[in-house]
């Protein structure tokens, strides 16, 4: 191992557990993006429960149950979770 | 004229464009987190809120066309249609590699400029009116100055305050957005002419 090789090694070596914990921490608040979403869904939903006519659907129109938007929060959370945010995770390991 | 009993109400349009601009919001925020090199390592991902903020534009025609409650409501929603198509159609031009300029960033800071400004003027009656009033004054308000950001962008493009307030703009615009009822109080204040309130 030349000396310039193993320098280049030692510096890496110092550098990686740095890099390694920045890149653990993007890719944790990746993963945790979605499902702050949604809690912040669910939260809204317990707060407000008459906001979600699924409830008490008698007696409601169409529009209304189909208007539920806290469920809608919660929804983009789980697919922001189950569609954008593992690929993203892979390309910031693999970018690393 | 209203299709009364067939078409959704006001309020119920602005829960469902928040969920768009929510999704916006989080595409952004996500693109902040990983930086644009990881963010565009797909090139799929590129063009999705660029291409959603095209289809909002779409959406807001038949919003314009269906709830003519009044000429300034049919004004402020064509200008918003225009704008979202605008910058939508701005940024897909530079992912795909036809526009190239970073100044094509400016056609955001026209988009919460115009779009600010129309929430402002459509908007009839004072900020403790109701419910609604005082949103829409404040969305007017939070795009008018959170145009500064779009701005910052076009002239520092890799500036990660300037993008993480462009994305946090869409948070907030979606939680205002979220607020709304169409008759309802705020902080107390209801005024007798605004209908009956609700929750």
């Amino acid at each position: 191992m030349s000396a310039d090789y193993a320098h280049a090694r030692v510096g890496q070596t110092e550098r990686e557990p740095v890099a390694r914990a920045a890149v653990s921490t993007r890719a944790r608040v990746v993963l945790a993006i979605g499902p702050a979403t949604a809690l912040g869904g669910i939260a809204w939903a317990l707060l407000q429960p008459w906001r979600l006519t699924l409830l008490h659907p008698f007696g409601e129109g169409f529009w209304w149950l189909l208007a539920e938007p806290p469920l809608y929060v919660v929804l983009v959370g789980v697919l922001f979770r189950l569609l954008i945010a593992p690929g993203l995770v892979q390309d910031i390991e693999e970018a690393s | 004229m209203i299709v009364a009993g067939i078409e959704p109400k006001a309020e119920m349009v602005h829960w469902w464009f928040a969920t768009g601009i929510l999704v916006l919001g989080l595409l952004l925020v996500a693109e902040v987190v990983v930086g644009p090199e990881v963010w565009a390592r797909r090139p799929w991902r590129l063009y999705l809120w660029p291409g959603l903020c095209f289809l909002l534009g779409v959406l807001m025609w038949p919003v314009m066309a269906l709830y003519t409650n009044s000429m300034i409501h049919m004004v402020a929603h064509g200008s918003w249609a225009q704008v979202l198509m605008l910058t939508g159609g701005a940024e897909l031009g530079v992912v795909r590699g036809k526009l190239h300029s970073q100044y094509w960033r400016l056609t955001s800071v026209v988009a919460l400029l115009v779009s600010g400004t129309a929430f402002i003027v459509h908007e009839q009656n004072g900020w403790y009116f109701a419910r609604a009033a005082f949103l829409h004054h404040a969305l007017g308000w939070t795009l008018i100055v959170a145009a500064v950001f779009p701005l910052a962008q076009a002239l520092r493009p890799r500036s990660v305050v300037a993008a993480s307030g462009f994305a946090l703009t869409f948070f907030v615009v979606a939680v205002l957005l979220f607020c709304d009822r169409d008759s309802a109080a705020i902080f107390g204040h209801f005024s007798t002419f605004a209908g009956v309130p609700h929750r």
